[in-house]
This record gives structure tokens, sequence and C-alpha cells, in this order.
């Protein structure tokens, strides 16, 4: 058996494990950790400016590729800083393998500089954590830790090493398990095939259907089989804010996202529906408004790998437990042969239905003159990456503007924070999209309040050559806060203005990138023009734009999925 | 309702602050909790007497059966179940009369004096946990409580079921 050193062993587990990327940050009780890793190349550390950015690194690379995203930071606060990152990755199901290192397993407990109990700290946001108290039993936890992150319904876990396990100057025999089972974690794939034949009648029998898919479907990968079930059925999809993507946003049976931002033909469909399938999706309340009112004729169909996700906001009628992938690869099996004249005259008039709820084009917003519109961005935005590029977003209006804006074709193009909600995830998170896709087109949407939040990470762009595109949508204010005080504090405006903001063209040139700033809607195209034409470079765009614009359409608070503002003055 | 959840679980350190934390952080009730490793020392067993509605309870035992280190849970309220709980009880015995009806009392509720002081009895009684109320009320009324302590709740369910299989 080869023999080597804790923190050997750290390094060659990731690398037995597949791991090609590491976001981290040194610290005292991980240097002999990064001691092992200087001498190789076989796993690349990436130096972060802050611990919570190299969690979203991470989390933006799971994002985009599906593989595990790795964290190494040091104890106390290398460990705590990441703890906001953990949660986003927690809330979104993305998988994510955190190593913290720990004081000496001697002073655990002392109060020791630079402790805290990093596995209690980080409980309710992990999926499962480890502290690993001997040397040997290290390959062991990472085999685990990185089994657990991508099974099942994946999510972060934290494994957290002492520092005298770690020490280069032991020796202990080294050991990759070949397989981990455990007798604890058998997370259910295939689903129930009386549910599935049940789910199955109800859906076909329909009049009125909507498909209802969400990130559960692009984690386990089954777009390609959202789309095949979708177009052979010719059903109407909606996807979630986490679910951009699973199904192209630019098919014609593409109705736009639901919930509180969704469109209005999205939610009147899903409120009308007989029978509501849905994917991967968790019936969040940022999508059914008020569970008392919601979708009140729907048979509900629920498939989800996670069986705690299944009525627990709403009742589900025929729930399924299982990856969407093997539900839907069971749904065709049991498929009786489609007549696709009798399908279509079948859902005639629902479809008809539909398309008038489209004619009210809800996305539709009054140009102007002298004020770039922030959807017009987007739309710019989507021109000159022929709707291709990998799409990360900070938290605000830009956010929902982007989501609304830009249909995503593909699954892991659009990559946000949904769950949590974390002003600050974009740039980090495009930054680990790009280390993924070292030649893809990865662009962060963000506002003035957002970026700020982790701005540092500039630098580490500079360090590394990523060629990521900021697309800023300046408005000089906290917008999405800012709305809500319009709509809701007649206007008063607390604390929601982005007093002495920075010259962000000059603060990107400082880094060493370029600043484009762009005040005039007649500048707009050449700017985005000129920032995608430098390829190699980070190009940052300070777009101001209209402040007083409000995302729209919006739920009214209370009522039904289908109550909505359209405008400032409209509503449903 | 109140209801009994057994746990089975994986003996390990951090495992009980999963279940605790679970129960905290989502607004679950616990109203007692009983835990010990069983003949396999590898594993614990965990009662949790609980409360909640059925879309709670059902909730309760899909986020516990999630945590990693859980291998099974049931609801033993769910069918015919023993139940037990263990109470020591001290009281304060002052007179004859008051050690005389003590122990009247005790042989009642089938329980044991285990140790004993010139001034207070320890009382040991094991029963459903309504028993153990009823034992302390009516030992309220003769003697002074100078302390108590009680297990929690712990069950099996009854006939050839178990939870093993
Ligand atoms: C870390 C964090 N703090 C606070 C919030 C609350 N919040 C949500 S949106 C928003 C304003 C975002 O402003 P900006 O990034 O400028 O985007 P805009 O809405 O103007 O497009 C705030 C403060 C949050 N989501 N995350």
């Amino acid at each position: 058996m080869e023999m080597m050193s804790g923190a050997a062993m750290v390094v060659r587990a990731l690398k037995d494990v597949g791991v090609k990327h590491v976001f981290g940050y040194p610290g005292g009780a991980v240097l002999d950790i990064y001691d092992a890793l200087y001498a190789q190349e076989d796993v690349q550390h990436v130096l972060v400016r802050h611990e919570q950015a190299a969690a979203h690194m991470a989390d933006g690379y799971a994002r985009a590729t599906g593989q595990t995203g790795t964290v190494l930071v040091t104890s106390g606060p290398g460990a705590t800083n990441t703890l906001t990152g953990i949660a986003t990755a927690y809330m979104d199901s993305i998988p994510m393998v955190i190593l913290s290192g720990q004081v000496p397993s001697v002073h655990i407990g002392e109060d020791a500089f630079q402790e805290t109990d990093m596995v209690g700290c980080s409980r309710p946001i992990v999926k499962h954590s480890f502290l690993v108290k001997r040397a040997i039993d290290i390959p062991d936890a990472i085999a685990k830790a990185y089994y657990i992150a991508n099974t099942g319904r994946p999510g972060p876990v934290v494994v957290d090493l002492p520092k005298d396990i770690v020490n280069i100057q032991e020796s202990h025999p080294y050991q990759f398990p070949d397989k981990v089972q455990m007798r604890s974690y058998n997370p259910t794939i295939k689903g129930h095939m009386g549910q599935i034949k049940k789910a199955l009648k109800a859906l076909l029998e329909a009049k009125r259907p909507v498909l209802y898919v969400g990130g559960g479907a692009i984690a386990c990968d089954a777009s390609s089989l959202v789309t095949e079930l979708a177009e052979k059925l010719h059903l109407p999809v909606t996807n979630t804010l986490m679910g951009l993507g699973a199904f192209p946003g630019d098919h014609e049976q593409c109705i736009g996202m639901l919930g509180m931002h969704g469109t209005l033909e999205a939610n009147k469909t899903m409120h009308n529906a007989d029978c509501i399938l849905a994917l991967g999706a968790r019936f969040d309340d940022r999508v059914t408004n008020n569970v008392d009112k919601f979708c009140p004729h729907a048979t509900i169909i629920h498939v989800d790998i996670d069986p705690a996700s299944i009525s627990k906001t709403i009742n589900a009628h025929i729930p399924v437990v299982g990856s969407v992938k093997s539900v839907l690869t069971q749904f065709f099996e049991q498929m009786h042969e489609i007549n696709d004249t009798e399908r279509k005259e079948q859902l005639a008039d629902w479809w008809e239905q539909i398309a008038s709820w489209r004619t009210r084009k809800c996305l539709s917003y009054a140009g102007s003159n002298e004020l770039i519109k922030p959807q017009q961005v987007i739309e710019s935005l989507y021109r000159h990456t022929q709707g291709d590029a990998y799409v990360s977003s900070d938290v605000g209006q830009h956010q929902m503007f982007a989501a609304l804006y830009y249909p995503f074709a593909k699954p892991r193009r659009w990559i946000n924070s949904g769950g949590l909600g974390t002003m600050g995830f974009g740039l980090p998170a495009a930054m680990g999209v790009q280390f993924a896709h070292p030649d893809a087109v990865v662009c962060c949407v963000t506002g003035d309040g957002s970026i700020q939040m982790n701005i540092q990470e500039l630098s580490t762009c500079m360090q590394y050559g990523l060629p990521v595109k900021v697309i800023s949508l300046n408005n000089r204010a906290l917008g999405m806060v800012r709305q809500w005080q319009d709509m809701i504090y007649k206007g008063r405006h607390s604390h929601s203005y982005m007093d002495s903001l920075p010259d962000f063209v000059k603060l990107a040139e400082s880094y060493g990138h370029v600043g484009i700033k762009v005040e005039k809607p007649e500048e707009l195209e050449d700017a985005m023009a000129r920032c995608f034409a430098l390829k190699d470079k980070l190009v940052f765009m300070d777009i101001a734009v209209d402040q007083n614009e409000h995302v729209y359409p919006m739920q009214i608070k209370y009522g039904a999925m289908d109550d909505m503002r359209l405008s400032k003055t409209e509503r449903t | 309702m109140r209801r009994i959840i057994s746990v089975l679980m994986e003996n390990e350190p951090g495992a009980l602050s999963r279940i605790i934390g679970l129960f905290s952080q989502r607004g679950y009730n616990v109203d007692s909790l009983c835990v010990a490793p069983i003949e396999d020392s590898s594993l614990s067993r965990l009662t949790i007497t609980t409360a909640g509605d059925d879309k709670v309870i059902e909730q309760i035992t899909k986020q516990v059966n999630k945590l990693i280190d859980v291998l099974k849970i049931s609801d033993l309220t769910d069918g015919q179940h023993v139940e037990r709980e263990l109470m020591l009880i001290k009281v304060g015995t002052r007179s004859d009369s008051v050690r005389d009806e003590v122990k009247r009392t005790v042989d009642i509720f089938r329980g044991q004096v285990v140790d004993i002081t010139p001034r207070n009895y320890t009382i040991e009684v094991t029963g459903t946990s309504d028993k153990l109320d009823a034992f302390i009320h009516t030992m309220s009324q003769t003697a002074e409580i100078v302390e108590l302590s009680r297990t929690g709740v712990c069950g099996l369910s009854r006939g050839e079921k178990s939870m093993r299989q």
C-alpha cells in the first residue's frame, strides 16, 4: 500500500475522485494541504480573494457541468466565510464539497485560535458533513462526500479536517475505496410502476394539461426527455426560474417562466389547467402565490427525487418518487402509440385559449429615446451572443429581466441563485463557469448593488485571464427593493439608493480589465459589439438604465397564481 | 395529535445533533426524546414524541428519513404498539404516616423504592407517560416532591414486525 501524509491523501483523493479544479484560500489550518498542492499538476487550485466567492465559483462550475464543485478553506473565518455560498448551493441542490481546515484535534473545544465548529455552523445548510478524526479515514470520507453530494438530490457536503491529521511529517497507508456503499443512504431513482401508470393515464386524459419543469430536470440531465415528452403529447411547458433551459425557451410550446414574475400565459395556463405534471420542481412560494388559491382545477402529478419535496406545500394527487430522467424513461416504456392528429385535436381548444393569453404580449414595454431600458439591454445581449451564452446573474431586477428576456435554449446556461437569492453570486459563479468552459462566452448580468458584493474577484479574473463579460444594469439603486417601496411603501425609498458609486470603468481598468460606459440608447448596440469582439478580455459594461422601470408581470400578494400586475397601471 | 416516532440511525457523533437540529430548524415539537445504542452497537435507536397534524407528521418523517445517518423511521402510533417511560422520583418522607402513604402509592403503581435516607425515598416507576403523570399527581398530594427525572418514551410495535427487516 502506498504511504503518504494526510495532506497528500487529501490531494490524491481529489485526483482519484476526478476533481480538476479546487477553489480556495490558504490559512494556518490548511497549510499542510497547500504544501501538498504545491508540487503537483493533477488538481488545479484557483486562488480567490474571498472565501464566499470560492463557494460561488465551485457552485457555478457545478451548475454548468453537473460535476461536483470543490472548495478548500482554512478553519475559523475561512470556513465561516463560505457559509453563504454553501447555503446558496443547498437551496438550489447543487453538488459541492467543502474541505475546511480545523484546529488540531487536541484543541477542539478549547476556543483555540481560529476555531469554529464548522460541522455545527453548517449543519442546517448541508446535505451531510464529516469531521475526520484519523488520517487513514481521509480517502473514505472524501469518496463518500463526493458520492453523497452528487447522487439523489444533490447538495453541499462539508469535510472538516483537523490540522494534526494532515500533518506532512507523518505517513499513513492510502487506500481509495473502489465503491462507496452506505447502508443508510440509498436514494430512490426509479419511479413506482403503479404510480407511473396512474400519472400517464391522468396526463393523457387531460384536456388542459401543462408541464411545469424545474431545476430537478436539469440536475439529472433530463432535458431532451422533457422536450420529447412535450412534443409527443403537444403539451405547453413552463420552466421555473431554476428550470430555465430545461425546455427550450425559444420553442413554440414554451409559455415562459411561471411564478411571481412569470409570464401571463404561464400563470394563466397553470391556474386553468386540469392536470399539472411537475418535473423536478418544488411548488416554491415564489411560484404558487397563495396556496389556498393555487390551481383549483388541477390533478397534480409530482415527480421528484426527494420525497420530502412532494406534498410539502401543495398536495400531490399522484406522487412519483424518482429522478425525472428515470421516470420519463419509464413513461415512454409505458406509453402506447400516440395518434398525432387525435392528440392535437384533443388539445386544440386548450392551445387556442393559450394563444389568446399570449396576444396580451405581457413582456412588451415602452421604449425611450433618452433612457436605456433594462429589458432592451438583455434583448441586445441575446442578439450579440446568438442566445447561446452562459449567463450568470446576481439578484434583483436585472435577474428577472435576464430570466424573462433571454430565452435559454439549452440547460445549464442560466446560472442563478434561485432559492436563496444571494446578491454577490453572479461574478464568482460566472468565473466558475469560465473555468469549466474556457472557450465559451460567459456573461454575468448584474446590478450596481450586487456587483459590489464580490467585486474583489475582478482581481482573480486578472490572475487567471478569465474573459467574463460583466453586464451591469446600473440604475443607481437597489432596484428590486426600490420597486417594492414604490408599490407597497408609497415610494418611500428607505436606503435603497446607491450613493457614492465608484467609476466602474476606472475600477475595471485598475484591475487590468476593459471598462465600457454606456449612457444613451443609441450607443448600446455598438458598445455590445465592442464588448463581444474583445474575446480574450474581461469587459465590464457599465450601462446606465432607467431607474424607474419595474419588473412586470408581477403576482399580487395573497392572490391566485394568475392574479397579476401587468404594468404600473394595469392588472389582470 | 401526539405521535411516537422511532428512528434507527448510525451510532455516530453528530447524528443526534442533526436530528435535533432538524426539529428546531423546521419548527417541529419535541416533547420527549430517548436514545441509546441497540444490540448492534454501530446503530442507535431513538424515540421521539412529538405533536402535529398528519401533514406535519408526514413532513417530519420524510425530513428525518432524508438525513444521511438515518436508516429507517416509523411512526409507532400508526399501529399497535407498546410504550414505556421510566421515572426516578425523590420525595420527602417527614413522618411515618407520610412514609406509609408513599409506600402504599408506590405499591399501587407497581413502583419500587430504590434508595432511602432518613428524610426521603427515591422511587422508580415505569409505565406509559399518563401513568407517570398520574403517579406524580397522586404523590404530590401526600409528600413533597424533591426532584424527578424521566427518560422520555421508548416504544416498539406489537407483534411480528421489526424495524430492522
Ligand atoms: C446578500 C443579499 N442581501 C440583500 C438582499 C435583498 N435584495 C434583493 S434584490 C436587492 C437589490 C439588488 O440591487 P442591484 O444589485 O443593484 O440590482 P437591481 O435590482 O437594481 O437590478 C436587495 C438588496 C439579497 N437578495 N441578498
